[in-house]
């Protein structure tokens, strides 16, 4: 296991480590130390960035830090496959006949591909909550749609590149949308407002014509 | 109702106060004030909490009406302001009497003005904050025409006064913003060349993020070039963070920034000089030193 502490500005540091599972891991015990100076955590797809009070000792930070990543384990403990959130979709999005001709699938395929894999939420970026899912079959990375919707409803299910992702909130998206769900995956009233968090396992499950078998 | 009302909002005008701090693994960035000095200068002023809600107007343009009897104060971007003839000085606490209009016109110098109130503009709250964040849509919707705004009830000491001399600047020429290299440097063949000559904002400036370009008459500084064009897996992004994407045009991240980015990060503007590049207006050009 490596471990980098890299500079970011006056009041942070950014830990550099080699898997999504040792950045997932690591956030987990540097929120258990519950550290006073520490005021926000960002968790990536291979960094955390630990961001501190004006005027934290951030050399002292760092080896802190460098302490608690010390033997982190090969897996992150307890956000494992068996805890995935199932999300039901009803595979009806506009762009899922693009995305077939894409993935050179027929319809059926692209919807096996999506749900026989697991999915890993590894950063959350673009808005709140909007969580970017790894680890899918790689037939389904197509690319981006050449032009943006202005407004991509709540709930809408999406492919672009290697991700695939739920829009937590109405918002303009360039995604190809496939499919709907009713799960609600932001909520400004429940902590954390938002139910994807990084290292999330994720298990997609068609509901197209009605209640999964 | 105390309050006030938005007769005109000039170009733009937004709640703000301090954000929304320690939600950024939900993708909820701070937010709040993007000149969090002049801010909080604000409501010391005034007596207030730190983070009570003030309106932070872009450019001038803005004209309230007091619903009753309003102290208020203006820091930040030195906009004229009025209430019928007389002139309002800036930094200064004054009282606007109920049926009243305080008129803002165009800042000489700097970007953004902050018009605080004694007791705080008291919209109701989002994820504990009251700021508009423009990147997420957080927060209540920019100001408009009509809108009424309820003041929430005074607390503290009342106003104060503070020396001019603490007014930090609204600058002309090229502020001088001082950077810590990293967390990225090292993908670049030439990371100080940041420090070399002048940038200029560009007009495609926000709250998110100012643009900087080299200026045209200035074809022999140097571009930022990377090593290589190796794709950097996203990754937390801090306030006053420079992130060099492709283009080479690099973004200096202010206060709705996203919480993670897919560029790398040359350097940081430490913390109070993020607040004078977010009143560096565009067309203005800007230099970059080491701590």
């Amino acid at each position: 296991m490596s471990v980098r502490v890299l500079p970011a500005g006056d009041a942070a540091l950014l830990i550099e480590l080699d898997s999504l599972d040792a950045a997932v891991s690591l956030t987990r015990r540097v929120r258990a130390a519950a550290l006073p100076a520490v005021v926000d955590l960002v968790p990536a797809a291979r960094t955390l960035l630990v961001q501190t009070a004006d005027g934290t000792d951030l050399s002292a930070m760092g080896r802190t830090v460098l302490g608690l990543a010390s033997d982190l384990p090969r897996q992150a403990p307890d956000v494992g496959a068996a805890d995935a959130l199932v999300i039901e979709v009803r595979y009806d999005g506009p762009d899922l006949p693009a995305v077939a001709e894409a993935a050179g699938l027929n319809r059926a395929s692209v919807i096996r591909a999506h749900t026989e894999t697991l999915w890993r939420a590894a950063f959350i970026g673009f808005a709140p909550g909007f969580a970017y899912l790894t680890g899918g079959d790689p037939r389904l990375r197509v690319p981006r749609r050449t032009e943006s919707r202005t407004t991509v409803p709540a709930g809408a299910v999406a492919l672009a590149g290697e991700f695939s992702a739920v829009y937590p909130r109405p918002s303009p998206g360039g995604w190809q949308l496939i499919g709907t769900t009713d799960m609600v995956l932001w909520d400004t009233e429940a902590d954390p407002p938002a139910l994807l968090q990084p290292g999330r396992w994720v298990r997609f499950v068609d509901v197209t014509d009605g209640s999964p078998s | 109702m105390t309050g006030l009302e938005i007769v005109r909002p000039g170009p733009l005008s937004l709640i703000e106060d301090l954000g929304r701090p320690g939600l950024a693994s939900s993708g909820v960035g701070r937010s709040g004030a993007a000149d969090r000095t002049s801010f909080l200068r604000a409501n010391r002023l005034l007596g207030n909490p730190g983070n009570a809600a003030a309106i932070e107007c872009t450019l001038g343009g803005l004209v309230i009406r007091a619903l009753g009897d309003l102290e208020l104060v203006i820091t930040g971007a030195p906009a004229p302001a009025k209430v019928d003839r007389a002139s309002i000085d800036h930094g200064v606490p004054f009282m606007l009497a109920a049926g009243q209009d305080l008129r803002l016109g165009v800042p000489r110098t700097g970007l953004r003005s902050y018009l605080a109130v004694r007791g705080g503009v008291h919209v109701p709250t989002v994820l504990g904050s009251r700021s508009t964040d423009t990147l997420s849509g957080l927060g209540p919707a920019p100001l408009t025409a009509g809108d009424q705004l309820p003041t929430g009830r005074p607390d503290g000491a009342g106003s104060t006064s503070e020396p001019a001399t603490e007014v930090h600047d609204t600058e002309q020429g090229a502020p001088i913003l001082t950077v810590t290299l990293g967390p990225r440097d090292d993908w670049f063949i030439q990371p100080t060349d940041l420090l070399v000559g002048e940038w200029v904002v560009s007009p495609n400036s926000n709250r998110v993020g100012i643009r900087l370009d080299r200026p045209e008459s200035a074809a022999d500084q140097p571009a930022l070039r990377r090593v290589d064009d190796t794709e950097l897996p996203s990754e937390g992004v801090v306030l006053g963070s420079i992130q060099v994407p492709p283009s080479g045009q690099p973004v200096l991240f202010l206060a709705d920034h996203p919480v993670t980015g897919g560029y790398p990060v040359l350097a940081v503007v430490r913390g109070t000089d993020v607040d004078r590049a977010a009143q560096a207006r565009p067309g203005q050009r800007l230099r970059f030193a080491l701590q």
